[in-house]
């Protein structure tokens, strides 16, 4: 037995292996990043002053996708108002109030499922709740609402991963000069778990932009001739503009440049942000001042 | 009605009033804070309560927009169906080629992703440096973010044409196609919440394993991934989970054809590409409106089930013990 398990079979077999794993992360690191530099390629040609900042004309074969740009700026940032005040206050009571217990644990399943839900099936939701049950129509307001709930899961967990990074003796210094558990939150926990919290919606705004199907039934519209001037109106927005462009419009393999362009602007626009999140979040772990 | 809770609070207030540094008291002015303190908790219990509220809301509206169409189809006409002919007259609401669409994307997508996440995840936690994990693991986590409407966009524009000419298919737009896209999507957080899963074994198995002589294959097949096998399995759970879920990659890319898959190669239409694709044309209230309702009641149970999985074997198969991770 151990003759045939040689030092140097042993040690052939574990490279053998460990080529495996590498090869593994190769692929899929070629795959991404092929995808990205591609859309790099096709898309840059496309990119100029006039894409970024005028609307479409001439049935969308030309001119830009400001409308869109806007549109998927003013979704999430109304889905971020929506979620980041409920998901500070939801990650508080997860770090700060609860006890180890059954309302926990449901609690934490509840917010796990939620996270898990499929995104048409938010759509769906949205459509219901929003658009039909509340009469928003459908608008910048049903779809801020439909996204936020959405992105609720992702702020809880990086809010809550933030408050628990606040080391429990500063809780304890505060409750011991006689503050109140509010004033403690308020003054000492909140402010060290900041950037922490920072992180939680910026990564929140990423996801937010990215979405498509959420916002299908409850927001977007192919084209609209002004921009939105209330929370009541329609919005186009990037994800859709690609879907449309790329599955629905009149004049498909004319507009494959300007789709190019508004993956180009899109993914720039989500990849950006998630960007900013992680390098806040390493810079956090590095520089603590605990 | 406040303000008489208010004049209480204040009624309440031991002898003497506390003063505050700026020389105002408090009492006057406010709540004491104790009893603000019980008002706060009352708020935060309540926002930590609404995630479960908004399921009950998803549940409760999904039912209440899904079950009008069980008044002319019943349920196992709805399941096991096998035509989906919502315009026709009289219409087919049979969901069985979406639902294994579905499964037939999902099961070729694990296939493809699960092999290729974990051997990232082991590369990551096991081989590669400590720099070059502090590098890869965050651009891991940032193609996580990537949104499926771009690669439901390459699938279409870029590999369909591809396929198509390769292997003289008759379409480039199959279940095939649509795997791939979604098993880039799902490999991501398959690699990440696996090497979380590694990271978390103990030093001490993992040191107590090496002296005794064994090799770092030998460590990691034997003693490393036995330890970190929930954190993988649910890993691989979320990853499908995600793929059965997911919208714009089937929607654009799996073809559209409501047919029970013969191969890979042929197009299929998953119940959540039907539902976006079709809702757009909808008259609200129609029995086509409530389908689709009631095919999310379906994809909503399907992922909630995988999810209940997940969280399942998370809590059933941690390691016991002195290694509890």
């Amino acid at each position: 037995m151990s003759g045939s398990n040689s030092m140097f079979l042993r040690r052939c077999r574990q490279q053998a292996a460990f080529w495996v794993f590498r090869l593994a992360m190769l692929a899929v690191l070629g795959a991404l990043g092929g995808v990205l530099l591609y859309i790099l390629i096709q898309g840059a040609g496309a990119i100029s002053w006039e894409f970024l900042t005028e609307p479409p004309r001439d049935s969308m074969t030309k001119g830009g996708i400001f409308p869109a740009i806007l549109g998927t700026i003013y979704l999430t940032l109304g889905a971020v108002a929506v979620a980041l005040p409920l998901g500070v206050a939801a990650a508080i009571y997860l770090s700060e109030y609860a006890a180890e217990g059954k309302v926990l644990r449901l609690v934490r399943l509840g917010i796990a499922n939620l996270a898990g839900v499929p995104s048409v099936v938010f759509g769906l939701f949205g459509l219901a709740l929003f658009v039909g049950y509340f009469k928003l129509g459908i608008s910048l307001a049903a779809g801020s609402l439909t996204l936020g709930v959405l992105i609720l899961p992702t702020v809880i967990g990086a809010a809550e991963e933030a408050l628990r990074q606040v080391p429990s003796t500063f809780r304890e210094a505060s409750l011991g000069l006689g503050a109140t558990r509010w004033q403690t939150i308020r003054k000492v926990v909140l402010p060290a778990a900041l950037p922490g919290i920072l992180t939680g919606s910026i990564l929140g705004l990423g996801r937010a932009a990215g979405e498509t199907a959420p916002i299908m039934f409850t927001a977007a519209t192919f084209y609209t001739l002004h921009l939105p001037k209330s929370p009541l109106d329609e919005v186009m927005a990037l994800p859709y503009h690609i879907y449309v462009l790329a599955t629905a419009g009149t004049h498909i393999e004319q507009t494959r440049h300007l789709q190019y362009g508004t993956v180009l602007v899109l993914i720039s626009l989500v990849l950006g942000l998630s960007l900013v999140a992680i390098i806040i979040r390493s810079r956090m772990r590095k520089h603590k001042k605990w | 009605m406040l303000k008489l809770f208010q004049a209480q609070a204040v009624a309440k207030e031991p002898l003497g009033e506390l003063v505050r540094a700026d020389g105002q008291p408090q009492a006057q002015k406010r709540r004491t804070s104790s009893e603000r303190d019980k008002i706060v908790r009352r708020i935060f219990v309540a926002a930590g309560l609404f995630s479960l509220v908004i399921m009950g809301l998803i549940v409760l509206f999904l039912f209440k927009e899904g079950v009008g169409l069980f008044a002319t189809v019943s349920v196992s006409d709805f399941l096991f169906g096998q035509f989906w002919y919502p315009t026709y007259d009289p219409a087919d609401f049979g969901i069985l080629p979406l639902i294994l669409g579905s499964v037939a994307v999902t099961v070729v997508s694990s296939a493809i992703a699960v092999p290729l996440g974990v051997g990232t995840a082991l590369y990551l936690g096991e081989v590669a440096g400590h720099r070059t994990r502090e590098i890869l693991k965050p651009v891991v986590e940032l193609l996580a973010g990537l949104p499926s409407v771009v690669l439901g966009f390459v699938g279409m524009v870029v590999l369909a044409p591809l396929l198509q000419e390769w292997w003289d298919i008759p379409t480039g737009l199959n279940i095939f196609n649509a795997s791939l896209m979604l098993a880039l999507m799902a490999i991501p957080t398959i690699a990440s919440i696996s090497e979380d899963a590694l990271h978390a074994v103990p030093q001490e198995l993992v040191d107590a394993s090496l002296a005794l002589g064994a090799t770092r294959l030998e460590t990691l097949s034997r003693v490393v991934v036995p330890g970190a096998l929930s954190g993988i399995g649910t890993a691989v759970i979320l990853g499908m989970s995600r793929a059965m879920g997911e919208t714009m990659v089937v929607l654009m890319v799996a073809g559209g054809a409501a047919q029970i898959p013969g191969s890979i190669f042929d197009s299929v239409r998953p119940l959540p590409a039907t539902i976006a694709a079709e809702m757009g044309e909808t008259p609200f209230g129609s029995e086509h409106y409530h389908a689709l309702f009631a095919i999310g009641i379906v994809l909503f149970l399907l992922t909630l089930g995988f999810n209940l999985v997940a969280a399942w074997v998370s809590n059933r198969f941690h390691q016991k013990g002195a290694a509890t991770l």
